[in-house]
């Protein structure tokens, strides 16, 4: 069915199914209890999670199956954001001509900054995007926004405005993102006992597009196309003597990439309509890189899960602070509370970076496949013993 | 005229004279070899038809039309395929894989955006290169990543993705070194049945005399970077020069 093997059905059925449970999945603690903190599943989280997944994914289309390390992908990110922005200011408050616009915008710009960059590979090639994003940084936040010509209004960032035009707006359409009409803010709560489980509108069409994503981004691993991507990775000499020029696919992969960062780019603003020239910082940028790293570069779903735990990690570690910590720890006498709640204390709320920062090293030192890797070693650990089990009752059934 | 002309053709490392005045015909359909001592610039001279380097001086015809200047793939998609020194393959893909990338250049040229389609599902491709793998008795490692194999098999793997792109004329660097002697026997009747099938001229750099003696129709002796003799196998096995500038180091070694 849709054109994948059976594996990569039931890979795209299992992000699908969680995808669209995820209210309950991200919200398994009790609304009232003391770990109802560590509960994800607010509609402002997940749209992250699934906005984030995408840029995620389309950079890893780049650097999983080429191998070229862009540091820039936050510059298409923002000018997502941005198109998608003047799309409310000019047009109105539907979101699909913003999401439309961010996706051909980026597409045309990661083309230009592509063909400059890509005459250049490794670490070349890394500091030419760096350069790239960097410039395009200063230009959003204060080059292009000048009184005579205001393209993103710089530090303040880029927002609808009263006297904007909104030529589609009308009365009964809602004030804020919408898709025809059902508001991106709409949320409909369900209390189950204890529980409290929020389904968000925008969430939702998030998830949605990121289900369309993962399932192009499965095609494409698949084609002939990503064959001839992962051959540059592997020996872009051998390529070139096999009458394969090279160029031209790191070019469509950077372009393909570039759109998926713009969409996502797109639906940040579509979530919430507020574009800022921060959304192009390096640190952005950094971030695409280490989601894609700690998920497992190269790998479908890794980039995915990657993407998530950062954002977990952004959102729900720094909330800890010291009187969370203290009744956490209140049961233990007063000396030993303080010195444990001493120890903790820099790796939560405001030292999130700090436990992310340890957790990506031990994943790049002992699983440099990424949590990919780890859950692929955990699943043969089971299988191993499953079939040495079985060799022993019956040694005909060959081991995997 | 021979299918590759190579002209005047000079080229200097610094002060080093890799090749100097080369002057090579290769006729069509014939089979070609270059020997000469190591460090003698027969690499060199290969890594100057296929678009590596540009020589300082000369000219490099291919059926008639210059290489020089054009871009390896462009090369490559006039009909030249080339065999490395130290194999040169995509190291992290299968076997299959790297086989289905040379078939897939053949047939679709420099660059095709095929994004969509499963490449498992390119029914002539697929089969093209299971037949190649057969005939290259690679076929029961169809899964394995080509990093791991022994450099005997990799030569023969990039030998049959060469063979599979059909190409007019066929560059081979020592493709037997490093190979156990039933495979190298195995790789000369491979050749010979190539020749047999289809038209295809084939240049091949050669230490090992029995590969030499048992394709090659002629025989340029390359000493310095400048062809010493140019003959048939018979007359090159007696001549004086030769032994002295080339066999009789080999025989030493
Ligand atoms: N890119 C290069 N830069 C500088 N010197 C080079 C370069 N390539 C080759 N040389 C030198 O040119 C000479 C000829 O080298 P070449 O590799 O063509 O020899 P060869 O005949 O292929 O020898 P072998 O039998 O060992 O493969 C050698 O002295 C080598 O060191
Ligand atoms: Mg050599």
């Amino acid at each position: 069915m849709f054109g994948l093997t059976k594996k990569d059905l039931s890979l795209l059925g299992i992000v699908a199914i969680l995808t669209m449970a995820a209210p309950f999945i991200l919200n398994p603690f009790p609304t009232e209890s003391a770990m109802a903190q560590f509960n994800a599943g607010y509609p402002d989280l997940m749209q992250k999670f699934v906005i984030f997944g995408i840029f995620a994914i389309g950079f890893n289309i780049l650097f999983g199956l080429t191998g070229y390390l862009s540091f820039g992908h936050a510059a298409f990110l923002g000018v997502g954001s941005y198109s998608c922005v003047w799309m409310f200011k000019l047009l109105g408050y539907n979101v699909l001509p913003g999401i439309a616009l961010s996706i051909v915008v980026s597409g045309l710009f990661a083309l230009l900054i592509g063909v400059i960059t890509l005459r250049r590979s490794g670490i070349y090639f890394s500091i030419l995007t760096l350069a790239f994003a960097q410039m395009s940084f200063a230009l959003a936040y204060s080059v292009l926004s000048n009184p005579k010509f205001n393209l993103t209004n710089g530090e303040t960032g880029l927002q609808v405005y009263a006297d904007d035009p909104q030529w589609f707006h009308s009365a009964n359409l809602p004030d804020l993102p919408h898709l025809f009409g059902l508001s991106m803010r709409a949320t409909h709560r369900m209390t189950l006992g204890g529980w409290e489980f929020q389904f968000n509108a925008g969430y939702y069409m998030c998830a949605i597009i990121m289900l369309v994503c993962f399932y192009l981004a499965i095609r494409i691993f698949r084609s002939p196309f990503g064959l001839m991507l992962r051959a540059v990775k592997s020996n872009q000499q051998r390529m070139n003597y096999t009458g394969l020029n090279s160029r031209p696919y790191t070019l469509a992969a950077f372009v393909i990439s570039g759109m998926y960062a713009g969409l996502a780019g797109g639906l940040l603003s579509a979530v919430d309509p507020l574009a800022g020239a921060e959304r192009m910082q390096w640190t952005a940028s950094g971030e695409v890189v280490l989601m894609t790293i700690l998920g497992g570069a190269g790998t479908l779903i890794g980039p995915v899960l990657g993407a998530g735990l950062i954002k977990y990690f952004e959102n729900i570690f720094s909330k800890i602070n010291e009187s969370v910590l203290h009744s956490w720890f209140g049961f233990l006498p007063d000396g030993l509370e303080d010195f444990v709640i001493t120890i903790v204390y820099p790796f939560v709320g405001k030292g999130w970076h700090l436990t992310l920062g340890l957790i990506f090293m031990l994943v790049v030192i002992f699983l440099p496949g990424g949590l990919i890797e780890g859950g692929q070693r955990i699943g043969r650990l089971f299988r191993g013993k499953k079939a040495s089990k079985a060799g022993k009752s019956a040694t005909t059934e060959p081991a995997e | 005229m021979g299918i590759l002309e190579v002209k005047n053709v000079n080229k200097r490392f610094g002060g080093l004279q890799a090749l100097g005045d080369v002057n090579l015909s290769v006729a069509e359909n014939s089979c070609h070899a270059i020997i000469g001592p190591n460090g003698a610039g027969k690499s060199t001279l290969l890594n100057c038809l296929v678009g590596k380097l540009i020589p300082d001086t000369g000219s490099v015809m291919f059926d008639g039309q210059s290489v020089l200047g054009r871009k390896p793939y462009e090369i490559n998609q006039m009909g030249i395929s080339r065999v490395f020194q130290t194999p040169e393959i995509f190291g992290d893909l299968t076997v299959m894989e790297n086989m289905m990338i040379a078939c897939f250049a053949q047939r679709d040229g420099a660059f095709k955006m095929h994004a969509i389609g499963s490449m498992w599902k390119e029914k002539d491709i697929v089969e093209k290169a299971e037949h190649m793998l057969e005939s290259m008795n690679l076929a029961e490692k169809r899964d394995m990543h080509t990093a791991s194999m022994s450099r005997g098999d990799k030569r023969r793997m990039e030998i049959a993705m060469c063979l599979s792109q059909e190409p007019r004329l066929l560059l081979l660097d020592e493709p037997t070194a490093g190979m156990a002697r039933a495979d190298t026997n195995n790789t000369i009747d491979l050749l010979k049945k190539i020749k047999e099938e289809r038209d295809i001229t084939i240049a091949i750099i050669e230490h090992d005399m029995h590969v030499v003696f048992s394709l090659a129709e002629r025989i340029t002796v390359l000493a310095q970077g400048t062809p010493l003799v140019e003959d048939t196998p018979e007359k090159i096995k007696g001549h004086p020069k030769v032994r002295e500038a080339y066999l009789g180091e080999a025989q030493v070694a």
